[in-house]
C-alpha cells in the first residue's frame, strides 16, 4: 500500500464539493445571524430593560463557558428527546448562531463601550433619535474598532462547523471522514480538507476585511 | 541555498514521500514478544462485544478474546479504546497490534488490513420502533436510518437499500443516541447489540425490521504479518475446538459460537 495516493480521494470529488459547499452556507449563515443576534445582545447589555439585560447575560456566559460540541449535541439529541425536533442542518445552524451571538455580544460591546461619551453627546444634541444615535454613532465606529477582533471569532467559527459533521450535518469534514470510512485513504482525504479550511479562512478573512469598511460600517479614521 | 535549491529539494522529498511504499517486515510478533506487552484495539460502546461495565472496567466478547490472545502470547494485554471508524486506521498506523472489535470483512478492508479465522458470530440488521413498519429493503425506502459511518452496516444499506436516507454518525453511540431521541425513524446495528439495548431501555418499542447480512467477526491483523496472523489464527481455532469459544459466545450471546467460517 503506498503513502500516499489520491485516487480514491480524486475519485470521491463530487462529496468534496457538495462538502465544500455546506460548509460555505453554515459560515455565511451562521456568520450573519449570529453577529446580528450579538449586536442585538450588546445593546440589551448595554442599554436594555435589567430583566432582558440578566438573561442575556445568562445566555452569554452560558454559551462561552460550554464546549462547543456539548451545545451541538444539546440541541441535536437533547432538544429532539423533549419534543422539539430540528434536522441535522437547521440544529447546526442554531447551535453556530447562538454560540457566535455570545462571543460576538462581548465584542461588539467592548467596541460600542469603547466609543467617547462626547460623541454621543454631540449626537444628542444634533437631535438625533436614540435609534440613530445607536446605530451610526454607537454601533457603527464601534464595529469599526473590533473589526479585526469579530473577523477573527467569524473565522473561528467557519472552523467550528466542522463539528456539525458529529451530527451528520453532511458539511466538508463529513465528506473526509466518509471517504477516509470507507477507503481507509485517512491522511490523504484530511490533506484535502485542511488545504479547503485553510484556503476558505484566507479568503473568508479578507473578504470581510474588505466587506466591513465598505458596506458594514464605512471607512473611519480614529 | 538559494530559492531555486530550495524549491526542488521540496518536490524532492515530496516525489520520494510519494512512490515510497509502505511494506511490512513481518517482526510485529517478535516486537510483542520482546515488549511482553500486546496493544488490542477494542471497542466500549458496542454491548456486549465491548462496553464498560458498572465498575468501569471494560468487559464482553471482544475484550475476553483480546485476553485469551494475551495469555497465550504470554504477555501483558493493554487495550486500546477504538470507535467503529477508527478501528483500522488505529491499526494501519501501528497504535495498536491487533483491532478486535466486531470487525466484520469487506473488500475495502482487506485491501489494507489481513483477517484471522472468524472468533464471533455477528448479524447486521436494522431496528425501528413498532410504529413505523418495514419488512423489506424497498419498504425502507425514505425512512431515515442512523448508522456507525464507515461500518459494515453503513456499506450494506447503501448497497442493499438505496433509497434509505442514511445518517451518519460517529460512534455507536451517536447512532443510538439519534434514534433514542427521534432524530431518526430507526437504526442500523447487530442483532446481540440491540438486544443489550433493549435490556437497558424495556420501555422502548423497538423490532428488528430487516435483516442485513449474516457477517461475523474476525481479528484485524496490520498487513504483511503472516507470523502474527498464524499465531492469532492458531490460538482461536484451538479456542474453537476446546469449546472456549461457545463458552464466551454462551456468557454474552446467550448461544453458542455456532459455526463459524474458517
Amino acid at each position: 500500500m503506498k503513502v500516499l495516493d489520491f485516487s480514491d480521494v480524486i475519485t470521491a470529488w463530487p462529496l468534496f464539493i457538495s462538502g465544500f459547499f455546506m460548509t460555505c452556507f453554515l459560515t455565511l449563515a451562521s456568520c450573519l445571524l449570529g453577529t446580528l443576534l450579538g449586536t442585538l445582545c450588546a445593546w440589551v447589555r448595554l442599554q436594555g430593560p435589567s430583566l432582558l439585560k440578566l438573561i442575556v447575560a445568562a445566555y452569554v456566559e452560558l454559551f462561552r463557558n460550554t464546549p462547543f460540541i456539548i451545545q451541538i449535541f444539546f440541541i441535536f439529541f437533547g432538544l429532539a428527546s423533549a419534543g422539539f425536533k430540528m434536522g441535522a442542518i437547521v440544529a447546526s445552524l442554531v447551535a453556530l448562531t447562538l454560540n457566535l451571538g455570545a462571543y460576538a455580544c462581548e465584542i461588539v460591546r467592548a467596541g460600542i463601550q469603547a466609543t467617547p461619551k462626547g460623541q454621543v453627546e454631540a449626537a444628542q444634541s444634533l437631535a438625533l433619535n436614540r435609534w440613530q444615535i445607536f446605530t451610526r454613532v454607537m454601533v457603527a465606529p464601534g464595529l469599526a474598532r473590533v473589526w479585526p477582533a469579530l473577523v477573527s471569532q467569524l473565522v473561528i467559527m467557519m472552523l467550528a462547523t466542522s463539528v456539525c459533521s458529529q451530527i451528520s450535518a453532511e458539511e466538508i469534514s463529513y465528506s473526509a471522514n466518509f471517504v477516509a470510512g470507507k477507503t481507509f485513504r485517512s491522511f490523504e482525504s484530511f490533506m484535502v480538507v485542511t488545504a479547503c479550511y485553510l484556503v476558505i479562512a484566507i479568503f473568508f478573512r479578507k473578504l470581510l476585511l474588505w466587506v466591513g469598511p465598505r458596506f458594514i460600517f464605512g471607512r473611519m479614521k480614529f | 541555498m538559494n530559492r531555486r535549491f530550495s524549491v526542488l529539494s521540496v518536490v524532492g522529498i515530496a516525489c520520494a514521500v510519494l512512490t515510497f511504499n509502505a511494506f511490512a517486515a513481518d517482526e510485529a510478533l517478535t516486537n510483542i514478544l520482546a515488549r511482553k506487552t500486546i496493544r488490542v484495539a477494542v471497542p466500549q460502546d458496542y454491548p456486549p462485544y465491548g462496553f464498560v461495565g458498572t465498575d468501569m472496567a471494560p468487559k464482553g466478547y471482544d475484550i475476553e478474546m483480546a485476553g485469551i490472545i494475551a495469555t497465550k502470547l504470554g504477555v501483558k494485554l493493554e487495550l486500546v479504546p477504538v470507535t467503529g471508524p477508527n478501528r483500522v486506521a488505529y491499526l494501519q498506523t501501528q497504535k495498536a497490534d491487533l483491532t478486535i472489535s466486531s470487525l466484520g470483512k469487506t473488500a475495502e478492508r482487506e485491501k489494507v488490513i489481513d483477517y484471522s479465522v472468524a472468533y464471533a458470530p455477528f448479524f447486521d440488521a436494522i431496528f425501528g420502533s413498532k410504529e413505523v413498519p418495514a419488512k423489506t429493503f424497498a419498504e425502507l425506502t425514505g425512512k431515515t436510518i442512523s448508522v456507525t459511518r464507515g461500518s459494515m452496516q453503513d456499506e450494506e444499506l447503501q448497497r442493499l437499500a438505496p433509497g434509505a436516507l442514511i445518517k451518519r454518525f460517529e460512534d455507536n453511540n451517536a447512532t443510538l443516541a439519534a434514534f433514542l431521541s427521534g432524530q431518526t425513524q430507526m437504526f442500523a446495528t447487530g442483532t446481540a447489540v440491540a438486544a443489550a439495548i433493549k435490556q437497558k431501555n424495556p420501555n422502548q418499542s423497538l423490532e428488528l425490521k430487516v435483516i442485513l447480512a449474516n457477517a461475523p467477526c474476525y481479528v484485524g491483523v496490520p498487513k504483511g504479518e503472516a507470523k502474527l496472523l498464524a499465531r492469532v489464527n492458531q490460538i482461536i481455532l484451538e479456542a474453537k475446538k476446546t469449546g472456549v469459544l461457545d463458552e464466551i459466545s454462551q456468557r454474552w450471546l446467550g448461544a453458542p459460537a455456532g459455526v463459524l467460517p474458517e
